[in-house]
């Protein structure tokens, strides 16, 4: 018996063991953490009710100037469901909000946009009955298309513009150029002040990446678990926060 | 001085422990997806400084010890990309004598860099400085194109550090230099086809052409995005590439940043790696 082979193989399979060892203690944890996001999704629930019940006076007078422009950014699966993205918007019109951009990635909200209009929408063709006091709000449908492939767009329209003529003046393209550009294709909004991030991650998931320079991002956690108070405290704690852009 | 030799013994035998106990926890991780990159938005040295009754100064000097331990944790984890936002083009319009001040610290801790290049080559940390450096001082400058041309064979580690940066740069540049591209090309192919130029394709520039011109096209977008002292805005930090990235903001302000908001943030990436790897693919 080879005594050096005899221990070369005996360490290979402590640290087998080991690695396996540490591949099941790793997915404990993991584990733990889930039931840590459950265990928060709770207390948050119980945040939402106090707050939706007047509880915590804090956030009874939302000073809704401060945002003049919402954001929503919604996971495409999750958007597929129209009854909750309803529910949510309901709450944002109850909460006084007059402006909203709808982003998701796959343009689902955009396939939807009559159902939403004829709810909520300000324009002459929504239908609104005497009866119905819904306040009204404008919106925006974004989708993947106007990120990226926008700005591709808007390249090949300054290309054309300063480079097909090989006698005229190249600047160097800055942002005023790219925005002109973009103003053409109809890209005329404005900047969202607070995005909010229906989904399981926090993640913006490809929302123009020109218009979220200073935007602030929450993440509200999966829509089917949307509750009004904590869009409530987004909302609060985005009118205290304090932005130097940089100075 | 027996004493002393004792008390020596003892801090490097914890270190030692500590240090073990670490690459434990690191090799624990390791069983799951390890982010390729990370990137860092460095807020909070002068609320850090505040807080503390600092000068303003020393706040920015703290934040640079908290830069070196969050690389080398990182590092050590297996993170291969590492970009930091160490300077904005948005920061210039703060005090003159405080924009001096960060230059200065720049140009110091740039040619102590280069003094220890050595044990930077055998760690194989490539350093790129990303921004329109032109903006810079020139001393700045060259010390900062001197460090990216000494550690430009090394390939294990990348330090990305983002200087005069915006994402509103970036982007406009990119679409300059791809149209540039593009000019020179239909130019010669023109001149191979007796002049004539093809001006009918209405798609000259992809997003695949941008991407190539941009800043950060020498690297994998990030899969974490930080942004220490808890501000959940961008600031204008890889609008571009961060389709696809966890936003994680720390409540800790930068020079209070360490070892576990590396480890937390890293557990999160692992607990939502599946929706991210899946949104990637959808892309």
């Amino acid at each position: 018996m080879d005594p050096v082979a005899e221990s070369q193989k005996f360490f290979r399979r402590i640290s087998q063991s080991s690695n396996i060892m540490l591949f099941l203690l790793w997915h404990v944890v993991h584990l733990i953490l889930s039931v840590l996001y459950i265990v928060r999704e709770i207390f948050r629930a119980i945040e939402n009710y106090l707050i939706t019940n007047g509880y915590v006076k804090t956030y009874t007078n939302l000073n809704l100037d401060r945002v003049k422009y919402l954001g929503i950014v919604i996971d495409s699966d999750e958007a597929r469901n129209t009854s909750k993205v309803v529910e949510l918007l309901e709450w944002l019109s109850a909460l006084g909000v007059k402006k909203l951009c709808l982003y998701d990635r796959e343009g689902v909200l955009k396939k939807s946009k009559a159902v939403f209009m004829e709810r909520f929408g300000s324009t002459e063709n929504s239908v609104a009955g005497p009866l119905v006091s819904k306040k009204r709000m404008d919106f925006e449908f974004v989708s993947i298309t106007d990120g990226k492939e926008a700005v591709a767009k808007a390249a090949n329209l300054l290309f054309k513009k300063y480079y097909v003529d090989g006698d005229s003046e190249k600047p160097f393209f800055t942002e005023a150029h790219l925005t002109d550009a973009l103003k053409t294709l109809g890209a005329v909004e404005p900047d969202p002040d607070l995005l909010l991030i229906y989904g399981p991650v926090r993640c913006h998931l490809g929302f123009p990446a020109w218009r979220i320079r200073y935007t602030e991002m929450v993440h509200m956690g999966p829509l089917k678990y949307k509750k009004l108070g904590l869009i409530m405290k987004a909302i609060h704690r985005f009118t205290k926060v304090k932005q130097n852009y940089g100075s | 001085m027996e004493e002393e030799r004792q008390s020596g013994v003892i801090s490097k035998w914890l270190g030692g422990l500590i240090s073990t106990m670490r690459r434990l926890l690191f090799t624990f991780m390791s069983s799951g997806p390890i982010p390729q990159h990370i990137a860092f938005i460095m807020d909070g040295n002068r609320r850090f400084a505040k807080k503390w009754k600092l000068d303003e100064g020393a706040g920015h000097k703290a934040g640079f010890l908290s830069l070196l331990s969050v690389l080398k944790y990182c590092y050590e984890v297996g993170v291969k990309y590492v970009t930091v936002y160490a300077f904005s083009l948005d920061n210039f319009n703060r005090r003159p004598d405080e924009v001096q001040y960060v230059m200065d610290i720049m140009y110091e801790k740039i040619q102590g860099f280069l003094k220890e290049l050595d044990m930077v080559n055998r760690y194989g940390v490539r350093v790129l400085f990303i921004g329109d450096l032109n903006r810079l001082d020139e001393p700045v400058r060259l010390a900062a194109e001197k460090a990216m041309e000494a550690t430009a064979k090394n390939t294990k580690t990348y330090l990305l550090v983002c200087v005069a940066y915006t994402s509103s740069h970036e982007i406009p540049r990119a679409i300059y230099e791809a149209c540039q591209e593009k000019s020179l090309a239909l130019a010669s192919s023109g001149k191979n086809d007796d002049g004539i130029v093809n001006d009918d394709d209405d798609d000259v520039i992809k997003v695949v052409d941008l991407e190539k011109h941009m800043y950060m096209g020498v690297a994998p977008d990030p899969d974490i995005l930080v942004r220490s002292s808890g501000e959940t805005r961008l600031s204008n930090f890889l609008l571009w590439q961060s389709t696809n990235s966890l936003l994680y903001s720390p409540k800790a302000l930068w020079p209070e940043m360490g070892f576990w908001q590396v480890v937390w943030g890293i557990l999160k990436y692992q607990n939502k790696c599946y929706y991210l790897e899946k949104k990637k693919k959808q892309a």
